[in-house]
């Protein structure tokens, strides 16, 4: 790896995902709005964008369990970095995507980054899409992270996302949107920590227009001090399809979780559920974490380890 | 003298829950605690453990006053206790679970010998979340695991057979067999089960939050069959 890259931007990427696994298949570092280091493979290209910034990234069709690292780090402050990441996978390819966001900020000024990744599936492929974000810093600017996720799914595709924010965020609105054609799954698992004065809102708005389409969208989070969270979710059965959405939050101190479920059945067939869940954690749980030996606040850390495992 | 309890009251909603109660426990016996729904079982052990602190009375372990002391001082200091309904987390899995439980490190092999101590096809659950998907003779058998890890001087159960299937039961009392020469340490078990009350050196009976007897199985049975007997021609006769 080349000396473009420092210590803090190694420690970054290791927190966002781990740093000898980048280096093992196709990747794209992004750092302080440009592009620093890329890979590309037989059957996965990396293409910059001309006319807006970003990366167009295209996956071969037939590939098989290939890894596509795209990770980005932020250490400048008072930067806001927009950018558009395309992604064109093939008839029938599975791939793995690791993508995610660091920010160093030890100055007074924000530092933002909106991305804005929008996933095209041909029939039959797989993506696993895994994001993590992560903030650092002791400066008073915030950090800042706004991401869009845009998934089309055509027949008989499907797709699986993980994202991840535990640490140091101070401010994000997460929008994940999703259309699905026939026969297809989007399977959308989402964990959020939020500390201080944070603010974190989840957008999901998933149009189910195929036969056979499906979603299973999950939110665990746990909510402390004054920080707050909002939990939207849009679900349209426009065909004969099925959804399950559920958010689990566990919130502490003065938090604030709100849950809003929004589904709409427009097709007879359409099955839809939503779940909320929102509370401190279970007084239980505590004491049968003391019986084993953990103080109160050891076993309430180890609670909240595992629900956001 | 492994525990001793003195005096101890306990008083909610000017209900004498436990009434007056002195106990006392000695090193590695097999003690079973038996009586009807409501007479304060439940309550008497979160007592001994500190998950309810008593209106009155001290509480003596291995010679140390613990009356003041916090559910997980106790526990550090030899104390174990299985739920009589078990505590259901998510996110967390069986094996974290177990891995908490123990003192030491544990493998995942050592983990899945437990299991299997307890009737549970280990491979089948040590990677499953203590959540509700268990079926609840699943949680209890993972929640018995959880005890026998500890190994501690005093391991309390709340009515470790209820959920659990006839089927199961006999390997579970082997489990309980097992448990003196396994910790070396004593047992106080909460049971409606004759097999249990059998297999325990002393059986104590209370009845509403009083001791009423204390014995062999044998004994405190037949007493108690000539009691219900007497009740009844007493209540014939008048
Ligand atoms: N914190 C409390 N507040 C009010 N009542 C209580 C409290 N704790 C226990 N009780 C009451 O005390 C009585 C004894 O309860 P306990 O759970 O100890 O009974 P038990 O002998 O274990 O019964 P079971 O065999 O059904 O498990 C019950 O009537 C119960 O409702
Ligand atoms: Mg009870």
């Amino acid at each position: 790896m080349s000396d473009k890259i420092n210590q803090i931007d190694k420690d970054l990427l290791n927190e966002v995902s781990n740093l000898d696994n980048i280096t093992s298949g196709a990747y794209n570092i992004r750092k302080n709005g440009q592009g620093i280091e890329r890979k590309v493979t037989d059957n996965v290209n990396i293409v910059t964008k001309t006319d807006k910034p970003g990366i167009d990234i295209y996956v071969k069709e037939n590939t098989k369990f290939e890894f596509i690292h795209i990770p980005v780090i932020i250490t400048e402050s008072g930067l806001t970095d927009l950018v558009y990441n395309d992604f064109y996978i093939g008839k029938n390819a599975n791939v793995i995507i690791i993508a995610g966001c660091g920010i160093h900020n030890d100055h007074h000024k924000d530092s933002q980054h909106d991305g804005i990744h929008r996933f095209y599936l041909e029939e039959g492929a797989k993506v696993k899409y895994i994001e993590k974000h992560y903030g650092e810093g002791t400066g008073d600017g915030k950090r800042i992270l706004n991401p869009v996720t845009e998934v089309h799914l055509k027949a008989g595709s499907s797709m699986e996302m993980e994202s991840a924010q535990i640490k140091g965020v101070d401010s994000t609105i997460r929008e994940t949107k999703g259309v699905l054609e026939e026969n297809t799954n989007f399977v959308v698992t989402e964990k959020i920590m939020t500390h201080g004065e944070q603010f974190a809102k989840t957008i999901f708005d998933v149009e189910l227009n195929g036969e056979n389409s499906s979603t299973h969208v999950t939110s665990r989070s746990v909510a402390t001090n004054n920080s707050k969270q909002y939990f939207i979710s849009k679900i349209y059965g426009n065909a004969k399809s099925f959804s399950h959405s559920e958010c689990d939050a566990i919130i502490k101190d003065n938090a604030k979780v709100v849950a809003t479920p929004e589904v709409t059945a427009n097709h007879v067939d359409a099955n839809l559920i939503h779940e909320a869940a929102i509370g401190k954690i279970a007084g239980e749980q505590i004491i049968k974490l003391m019986t084993l030996g953990y103080s109160e606040e050891e076993a309430e850390q180890e609670i909240i380890n595992g629900f956001l495992k | 003298m492994l525990l001793e309890l003195q005096d101890i009251c306990f008083e909610r909603d000017n209900k004498k829950i436990l009434n007056n109660i002195n106990l006392t426990i000695d090193l590695e016996k097999f003690i079973a605690i038996t009586g009807p729904n409501g007479s304060g079982k439940s309550t008497l052990v979160k007592i001994i453990m500190g998950i309810e602190k008593p209106d009155s009375g001290k509480i003596i372990f291995n010679g140390k006053d613990i009356t003041n002391l916090s559910i997980n001082e106790r526990a550090n200091l030899g104390i174990s206790f299985a739920f009589q309904q078990p505590v259901k987390f998510k996110g967390i899995t069986v094996y974290d679970l177990l891995k908490m439980s123990a003192k030491k490190k544990i493998t995942k092999k050592e983990a899945c010998e437990v299991l299997s101590r307890v009737g549970l096809c280990a491979k089948e659950y040590v990677d499953r979340e203590v959540n509700g998907s268990l079926s609840g003779g699943e949680l209890k058998r993972i929640e018995i695991a959880t005890v026998v890890l500890r190994g501690a001087k005093l391991t309390i159960f709340d009515e470790p057979e209820a959920g659990i299937d006839l089927w199961s039961f006999n390997n579970l009392i082997e489990v309980f067999e097992n448990m003196r020469e396994l910790i070396k340490g004593t047992t106080l078990i909460i049971s409606h089960q004759e097999r249990i009350l059998n297999i325990a050196d002393e059986v104590i009976l209370l009845k509403a939050g009083k001791i009423a007897n204390r014995g062999s199985s044998k004994d405190i049975l037949e007493q108690e069959l000539i009691n219900k007997k007497c009740c009844k021609i007493r209540k014939c006769n008048s």
